[in-house]
């Protein structure tokens, strides 16, 4: 007994004849965390019991009855692989056949880089995954390096390089007042970053804003780059996504390789192959000869290690089975090509609505930008209007998820924004 | 435009190559190994007695289910995973009658394996707790010392194995964690050491917990093979148990890569048991801002699997059954390495690898034996020592016993 009565503590008998100490507790003082600014949303639309609730919150992608989609080249995929094969550990860089494919789609099928085997690439737990061990990678062996984000950019990923213990800069993005390109500040910023500067670049379909460079304005950077000796790391989360066409989309990562530019990329399959919660995405980096990129990839793995010991293999035999196979490969373009064009629809009809109503405001540039996103423009009084007296959720800095769009809420949703902004 | 055969010179090109990981590395050299008679007792992963891996048919049969469910899709989880999930490994690693759960003081995430629930967890012990220091076991599971580091604690360690008698150190460990700093993090198997495959006994996790509530050092459960090691899913936890019953707080991570063979689909939990539900919540919402910025939320597929089986009264009661076959041909396999060794009148008392328990058997071997084993028996283990008992079978056990023989007469 006496034992229980050091430290502050005192002993209870309880019912049962046990005795319970009652010392406080260690976690006191753990302040309760802020909600998730994006996953938070979808908590709340989950909770709300209005029959007419919308959910444009989280990118995930919808069909046109509001519905999420498992594309049918995975439940094929799926039904090839259940009960079929043992689970074992992958090796800590994943699964060799899942990766080789997905470079594949990053740098051309018949890249250089990849016959060189120039690319260090390991299997990682989809976007986020890739991203943070990049930032682990970068904090290790360039320890002296900073990282110059977006603005603005997906809210994570300066969580991600924070917590890598990697310092952060900014560079301009978007432009507010045209809801394009500040292209004019991105240049001066890149100009101004100090030589070898690392960049944390959107392949394509920018997120929050939906706004991508030209590909004229891609060679202007990816020069610019190659003046100052920047390192350009890309985060491409939605290829195919955005045009309808891998390849398109994948442009402005050839350009910079045809430069010469020794990138990083991360990709994920959450989106395009519509595998989220599966968690499947590669991360890769260019190197100057196979030996480097031998050594590279060995000292991923050891990030990995202590992180997940090695990657799941359900989402990799899905992605490797589709991709391997001709006729499942072709059908997933198709259906790709099918979310990215009902969304190019959605955002003309959302278009459409809101210059029907006779909104006095500008919406060009919800066709104009791309991929999932919009960025609206409206504020974040706007954006509460919309959730409080509508129950249209969205993310408080007015993106609004295009896959959330459909036939059925196109006209409701144009309403609401219309009823919050008209007098703007 | 051509491709550019000027590249920049890389940022990264004084990298170094990193070595092998001393375990997945073992798998590695022996995949590389021509010889028909080679035999892999690195990674513990079970085998069949034919020598395969194994899928237990509740995970068949959980996986026919998903796949055939047409309303299944594939968003994503939230941070913490699957809420059936984390209930149900809740409840399998502390009981179902366990009062913590009922007072809502648990709070429950899904993770990446054990891997992934020990640097969660280490991650959040190095931001909101005030003891930076970890004691971990010598010798312990080798990824142990760098999950802890990765995430910014530092690692001392405490004595737990004895090479003279291949059993616990007791009063060494005693020791040692009775000097630790007052709020130390101690980690500690739940049961089935890895690698020495010797655990306390009753009245000794008895006394460890007495110590530890007394200095107020803050348990770390690592549960990597419950039901595994006995064959029982109740007595494999009752260290933990014994733990949670006094009302005090702990950690516990949770693996189901080998009790479920899911090894591959990286499913585990972490639990942390607090003083109170208020406390809890709190403690959860700080777990989220820890994995977010890691991997935004888990993999769904081989949490479902779990879910499938574990709330399931039949796919359940079938588990428990596929589960005490593996852990019985295990023990099985220890008297029979056992008694060869005896008969071939192998010098040393080999008693150990009947004590020990678990998936692993810690020979005694030393690094230059085992390489010598290697190399002339191509056989496969940690150099350590370590040989998973899983990797054996009837047909192999005589190969190893020759080898062990021959390293024991010929090798100091």
């Amino acid at each position: 007994m006496s034992m229980l009565l050091r430290n502050g503590c005192a002993g209870r008998i309880l019912k049962s004849g046990a005795v319970r100490s009652m010392s406080t507790s260690w976690w006191k003082h753990v302040e309760p965390a802020p909600k998730d600014p994006i996953l938070g949303v979808t908590e709340a639309f989950l909770a709300d019991p209005s029959p007419d609730k919308v959910n444009v919150g989280v990118g995930a992608y919808r069909d046109d009855n509001g519905k999420p989609v498992v594309l049918e080249c995975v439940r094929e995929a799926e039904r090839r692989i259940a009960g079929n094969l043992n689970m074992e550990y992958l090796p800590m860089g994943g699964s060799i056949k899942m990766v080789e494919e997905t470079l594949k789609l990053a740098y051309g099928e018949n890249s250089d880089l990849i016959k060189e085997k120039q690319i260090a690439a390991v299997q990682a737990l989809s976007g986020t995954g890739a991203c943070r061990l990049f930032a682990d990678f970068q904090k290790r062996f360039s320890p002296d390096s900073q990282i110059y984000i977006p603005v603005p950019t997906w809210a994570n990923h300066h969580n991600i390089w924070r917590d890598a213990d990697v310092p952060q800069n900014t560079f301009h993005y978007y432009h507010p007042e045209s809801r394009g390109l500040d292209f004019a500040s991105m240049m001066e910023d890149i100009k101004n970053a100090p030589n070898g500067s690392f960049f944390l670049l959107h392949a394509c379909a920018h997120n929050p804003t939906g706004v991508d460079p030209t590909e004229e304005q891609w060679r202007e950077i990816s020069h610019q780059f190659k003046v100052k000796g920047h390192f350009a790391f890309f985060d491409m989360a939605y290829q195919g996504f955005a045009s309808g066409d891998p390849e398109r989309d994948a442009k402005s990562i050839r350009i910079f390789l045809e430069d010469g530019h020794l990138i990083g990329c991360a990709q994920s399959y959450a989106k395009n192959m519509g595998l989220y919660g599966q968690r499947v995405g590669c991360l890769s980096v260019v190197c100057e000869d196979e030996k480097q990129a031998v050594a590279v990839k060995s000292q991923l793995q050891q990030l990995a290690r202590p992180m997940y010991s090695n990657p799941p293999v359900h989402g990799a035999l899905v992605v490797s089975t589709v991709l391997g196979d001709p006729e499942l490969k072709k059908l997933w373009l198709t259906e790709v090509k099918g979310m990215a064009d009902r969304i190019i629809g959605m955002r003309s009809a959302l278009r459409e609505n809101l210059e029907k109503l006779g909104s006095p405001l500008s919406w060009e540039h919800i066709t104009k930008q791309i991929g999932m996103f919009c960025y609206s423009g409206m504020t974040p009084e706007q954006v509460d209007r919309l959730t409080n007296e509508f129950h249209i959720y969205l993310t408080r800095n007015g993106r609004i998820s295009m896959a959330g769009v459909t036939t059925g809420n196109v006209g409701f949703l144009a309403n609401a924004i219309h009823e919050v902004t008209k007098s703007a | 435009m051509s491709a550019s055969s000027d590249h920049a010179n890389s940022v990264f090109a004084t990298v170094v190559q990193a070595p092998e990981d001393p375990i997945l590395g073992v798998t590695v050299a022996y995949n590389k190994d021509p010889s028909p008679d080679k035999l892999n007792l690195g990674v513990g992963a079970y085998r069949t007695e034919e020598g395969k891996p194994l899928v237990l048919n509740v995970v068949r049969k959980a996986e026919q289910l998903l796949v055939n469910d047409p309303s299944r899709v594939k968003e994503y989880l939230p941070i913490t995973g699957l809420a059936d999930f984390n209930k149900l490994s809740a409840k399998l690693i502390f009981g179902a009658d366990s009062l913590a759960i009922q007072e809502n003081r648990v709070t429950t995430v899904q993770c990446l394996s054990g891997t992934g629930a020990l640097r969660v967890g280490a991650e959040f012990l190095a931001r909101h707790y005030h003891e930076r220091t970890i004691y971990i076991p010598q010798p312990t599971w080798g990824n142990h010392p760098k999950v802890f580091t990765s995430a910014g604690l530092s690692v001392k360690t405490y004595r737990y194995y004895s090479p003279n008698t291949r059993g616990l150190d007791f009063q060494g460990l005693l020791e040692d964690l009775g000097s630790a700093p007052a709020g130390a993090i101690v980690l500690l198997h739940a049961c089935a050491h890895n690698p020495t495959g010797v655990d306390p006994t009753s009245d000794q996790w008895e006394q460890i917990r007495q110590l530890m509530r007394s200095k107020g050092l803050l348990p770390f459960f690592d549960s990597a093979y419950q039901g595994f090691a006995s064959g029982s899913l109740d007595a494999d936890a009752a260290s933990v148990r014994m733990f949670v019953a006094d009302g005090g707080e702990c950690l516990a991570a949770q693996s189901y890569a080998k009790n479920m063979g899911l090894y591959g689909e990286r499913v585990g939990a972490l639990s942390i048991v607090c003083k109170t539900a208020e406390v809890a919540s709190r403690v959860e919402s700080q777990l989220k801002l820890v994995i977010r910025p890691m991997y935004s939320n888990p993999p769904i597929h081989g949490a479902s699997i779990v879910a499938t089986v574990l709330k399931d009264r039949d796919l359940y009661n079938e588990w428990t059954v596929e589960l005490k076959a593996m852990a019985d041909r295990i023990i099985s396999m220890r008297k029979q390495l056992f008694d060869a060794l005896q008969a071939r009148g192998t010098p040393g008392d080999w008693s150990h690898i009947l004590k020990q328990i678990g998936m692993f058997t810690f020979t005694g071997l030393n690094a230059n034996q085992v390489a010598f084993m290697t190399k002339e028996y191509h056989i496969y283990m940690t150099s350590d020592g370590r040989i998973s008992m899983a990797g054996l079978s009837s047909r192999t056990v005589p190969n190893l016993t020759e080898a062990i023989h021959a390293a024991v007469s010929s090798v100091a």
